[in-house]
């Protein structure tokens, strides 16, 4: 019996990444460009692919294109589109016109959060298909009684963006899709919904024996509707692949479909299957050559994106040593576009610790509210919080409700009750206390400091909470220097 | 502008002086399509009551002292694969028989517009593939000067429509020179335009890079006409040029002096003896005229051909490919989609429509591309620069429209590359995108009619309307057809 050894196996994996552009109408005709409306109501004879009617590129889908190739670092090159010829019933045309090899962006990158960088190969301009239902019997596409077909989505403009295959395991491709998410966002071009189908996945998984270059037969796996179906996906992936090759096969080049409820990938079509596209070049539509002061233009409206965003929030520190939990903070707050309220109440004296952690926790849950709130407003009670007008709890209550329905912080404040705590109450408060243990304040006033703690306690208890401690003790401080003078 | 000269024009004209309605002209031309239609098939559809309301209307105009238009009045057949909302527009296929477009065709809307009055929709080749228009899953068109023959394709309704006088004008399409060899094997003028002066909006397509639609006419300063009104840029078409609409028909008379002419001796070769000889003639009366006639060789040409073919039909292969049943035209039931979708195909599809789509597939699969597809396109790119060399020393270019004149019904059926050859002198201006004209001039020994060609360079439409009116004031005078009343109009 010989000794088998099998070689360390390193995952290659390349992502394509198609997103919908929020643009007012689709990319060929007027139709509007929305989801969920009623089937086939944004519909008319380009879109159904009627005969004789003819695609008129949309302008604004060429220039959000060009948002998300200048987001991603892309060189934005004279482009052509091309029809993909296959059959099927949610394809008006049965055929996809889509960029080919000459699409509008090309050799781009994106940073990651940890600080690997991820090739972008092209992003490029395609219309989406229509959206097929089966109907009875078991419900899928080989035992459905009928199918229905939803053609509102038909032509709906899409930018394929396809790395490089520089991806090396399910977490960094989990941090590629989130990343390039953000920047999707950031970018305007699209809402970045996994959930409503705007941002669709596929992953090209490989394996080879670590240390060597070329690659190894790559499977193309399919239907991943979440980051967690794709990490989860590809985990399976590598372990299938792992024992195929250990045991001294060959990996079979096919299209594998994700079953998110088995956990597991399933084949489609092998190579030898694989249509026959039958690419020519689109003869309805001219070339999109879009010049130098266009391409200025979008690139002037674009605003920084979050890898550079994420470095103005720790450049807030001041070189401090930025704990991981604050990074963790610092990249929900990218991910949900709340940077500027961070970086805005920074400006105005809050310091950027508390500025961060509310906008992270408390500010990223309505992310509506956040979205609209008045930053002016939204630091001024950050100030109250931090001058200790406010307890942190309080602050957090009012916050909330500055979210919810906006107003005056102190007027929220006073509200909800809050008010009472002002200077004046709290000075009240101490003076019945002190009222109440005169002979412990005598001892506090003959400089026995621990006393302090003791005053603090019962004005709390006194005022059921309310009171603020920084300001009990401010005021115990003032009446022992007033009473030194005296 | 007499009536012999330009009988749309003229009628017009005197619609709009109130000399006669359009009613009644719809009428005599409604009665002329019921003595003759049945022994010509001219139509897919004869559209009386529309006729009547649209005729009607321009009547209205008339009375009311508003402007009818450029065609106020005059009968028009539309090729039927040019939509007409809430009419059927069946490309002489049976899977499109009951179709009807939801919207006009860009050209449709002009032509109303001017006045024209739509009579019907006429007959072609299955999707205009064919070159006899015998390919129709309704029967074939026959030609007026002998029905026992082909009146050419794929617009043979549209010609037989003119030459009869069923209609004094009529729009068909081109893709290798369908407008253009069917007028000239039924004695009338056909006119392909430079692409992208005119939109393809609404003509259902074959092959998009190489259709046009054009006007098929009685006389020159009548094609002009219609060629101006349906010329002009559409926002609707991509490949539309946005220039200012032609004015082509007001330059007619300056005469030909000084215009150096080539005769193109690729397309003199290899045709019949009696094409030679008109075309010679054609040339040597422009020489009278005050033109310089001299000889030229292109022998790009002779790759056109199979160049076109091959483009023509990968095109269409995808073009196609949307008839399947889905979303509407014939659908074949089956128990699943795929099946569905290939009953559908191989019932609603004639032969000559399937061998296309099968030739143009495998001219675009993986492997071969390159050598069908990719070479085709050098191939156009060669076409288009020999052209470029030819008109550094010629304003127009002329030659035989087809290399012979009309053939027995049913003689080329199975023979399809026969058939094909019928295209080798006009192919070349549709892979060019150059405009083209073909003029009567004369006949064969059988009295059939003969087309001469007159080509140009892109945009130069109206060079190409003088010349070709130049040779119309100098061919002899046609017989009349056998069938239809061209001589009745012209009383």
């Amino acid at each position: 019996m010989s000794l088998k050894t099998t070689p360390e196996w390193e995952p290659v994996i390349g992502l394509e990444v198609h997103t919908e552009l929020k643009t007012e109408t689709k990319l060929f005709c007027g139709c509007r460009n929305a989801f969920g409306d009623e089937p086939n109501t944004n519909i008319c004879p380009v879109c159904l692919g009627l005969p004789g009617s003819l695609p008129v590129l949309n302008l604004k889908a060429v220039e959000f294109a060009m948002r998300v190739g200048l987001a991603l670092g892309c060189d934005i090159k004279p482009s052509i589109f091309h029809r993909k010829n296959y059959f099927y019933p949610d394809m008006p045309k049965d055929y996809q016109t889509t960029q080919y090899d000459e699409p509008i962006n090309v050799n781009g990158c994106l940073l990651l959060a940890d600080g690997s960088r991820v090739g972008i190969v092209r992003a490029h301009m395609e219309e989406d298909t229509g959206k097929t239902t089966h109907v009875g019997g078991g419900g899928r596409i080989h035992d459905a009684d009928y199918a229905l077909v939803d053609y509102n989505r038909a032509g709906v403009p899409l930018v394929e963006i396809v790395s490089a295959p520089d991806i090396r395991s399910a977490t960094q491709a989990r941090l590629y899709v989130s990343e390039l998410r953000a920047i999707l966002v950031a970018s305007g071009a699209s809402d970045g919904r996994m959930e409503e189908g705007s941002l669709r996945v596929d992953a090209n998984v490989s394996l080879r024996a670590a240390g060597t270059e070329t690659f190894g037969t790559r499977c193309e796996i399919k239907n991943l509707n979440s980051l967690r179906s794709l990490s989860r996906a590809i985990e399976y992936e590598i372990v299938r692949q792992t024992e195929i090759l250990d045991a001294g096969d060959q990996v079979v080049q096919q299209t594998r479909h994700w079953d998110e409820e088995a956990g597991r990938t399933v084949g489609l079509r092998s190579k030898e299957e694989a249509f026959d596209y039958r690419y020519f070049p689109e003869p309805d539509l001219v070339p999109v050559v879009p010049d130098f002061a266009w391409q200025h233009a979008v690139g002037a409206e674009l605003g920084p994106m979050p890898a550079e965003r994420r470095e103005r929030l720790i450049a807030l520190f001041d070189g401090e040593e930025v704990p991981s939990a604050r990074i963790e903070q610092i990249n929900t707050v990218v991910e949900h576009g709340l940077d500027p309220l961070v970086t805005y109440a920074a400006e105005g004296d809050v310091p950027p610790a508390l500025a961060l952690a509310r906008t992270a926790n408390e500010a990223a849950s309505d992310l509506e509210g956040a979205r609209t709130v008045d930053k002016d407003s939204y630091t001024a009670l950050l100030r109250l919080e931090n001058d200790g007008t406010l307890t942190s709890k309080q602050s957090r209550e009012v916050l909330a409700e500055l979210l919810r329905r906006g107003g005056d912080p102190r007027e929220i404040a006073r509200r909800m009750g809050f008010e009472t705590l002002g200077t004046d109450s709290t000075a009240k408060a101490v003076a019945e206390v002190i009222e109440a243990n005169l002979s412990e304040w005598a001892r506090y006033l003959e400089g026995d400091d621990k006393l302090s703690g003791f005053f603090t306690g019962q004005v709390m208890k006194a005022t059921r909470g309310k009171a603020n401690g920084k300001a009990v003790v401010a005021e115990l401080q003032r009446l022992r220097a007033q009473k030194g003078i005296d | 502008m007499t009536a012999q000269e330009a009988p749309a024009l003229s009628l017009a004209s005197d619609v709009r002086g109130g000399k006669v309605s359009a009613a009644e002209v719809t009428e005599r031309h409604l009665a002329l399509i019921g003595s003759y239609e049945g022994s010509l098939g001219a139509f897919v559809s004869v559209l009386e009551d529309e006729a009547r309301k649209e005729a009607a209307e321009v009547d209205r105009k008339v009375a009311a002292g508003e402007d009818p238009g450029p065609l106020a009045g005059v009968p028009i057949a539309v090729k039927d694969n040019l939509c007409t909302r809430g009419i059927p527009t069946t490309c002489s296929s049976r899977i499109l028989a009951q179709w009807r477009p939801p919207y006009d065709a860009t050209v449709v809307t002009r032509i109303r517009e001017a006045g024209a009055v739509v009579v019907g929709k006429s007959n072609l080749d299955e999707f205009a593939m064919g070159s006899s228009t015998e390919n129709s899953a309704f029967g074939p068109s026959k030609n007026p000067y002998d029905t026992g023959r082909v009146p050419g394709g794929s617009s043979g309704g549209s010609a037989v429509a003119v030459a009869s006088g069923m209609t004094p004008i009529a729009l068909g399409s081109e893709t290798g020179g369908s407008i253009r060899q069917p007028a000239a094997l039924c004695g009338i003028v056909g006119m392909k335009p430079t692409y992208g002066t005119v939109s393809r909006y609404g003509l259902v397509a074959f092959a998009s890079s190489l259709d046009q639609i054009g006007p098929l006419a009685q006389s020159v300063a009548d094609a002009a006409t219609l060629y101006d009104v349906i010329a002009g840029h559409d926002p609707l078409d991509s490949t539309s040029l946005d220039r200012p609409s032609p004015r082509t028909a007001a330059g007619l008379g300056e005469g030909v002096g000084k215009v150096r002419v080539g005769v193109i001796k690729e397309l003199i070769e290899g045709v019949d003896d009696a094409v030679v000889a008109r075309v010679r003639e054609a040339a040597e009366e422009l020489q009278r005229a005050g033109a310089g006639v001299d000889e030229v060789s292109v022998p790009e040409l002779g790759y056109g051909l199979p160049a076109y073919y091959l483009l023509a039909s990968a095109e269409a292969s995808s073009n196609l490919a949307r008839y399947d049943g889905v979303r509407y035209g014939l659908r074949i039931d089956a128990p699943n989609a795929e099946a569905m979708n290939s009953a559908t195909r191989a019932t609603g599809f004639g032969a000559e429509v399937k061998r296309r789509i099968m030739l143009g597939t495998y001219a675009l699969s993986a492997g071969y591309y390159d050598a069908y597809y990719g070479q085709a396109q050098r191939v156009r790119t060669l076409i288009i620069r020999a052209f470029a060399r030819a008109y550094e020393r010629f304003d127009v270019l002329v030659g035989a429209t087809s290399p012979g004149t009309a053939f027995p019904l049913g003689s080329k059926v199975d023979d399809p590359l026969s058939m094909y050859l019928s295209d080798v002198c006009t192919a070349p201006s549709n892979l060019a995108g150059h405009p083209a004209l073909s003029v009567p001039f004369g006949t064969d020994e059988l009295g059939l009619p003969v087309g001469v060609q007159v080509l140009a360079p892109a945009l130069e439409e109206g060079i190409m309307f003088r010349v070709g009116a130049a040779i119309e004031a100098a061919a002899p005078q046609l017989p009349a057809p056998r069938v239809g009343a061209r001589e009745d109009l012209r009383t």
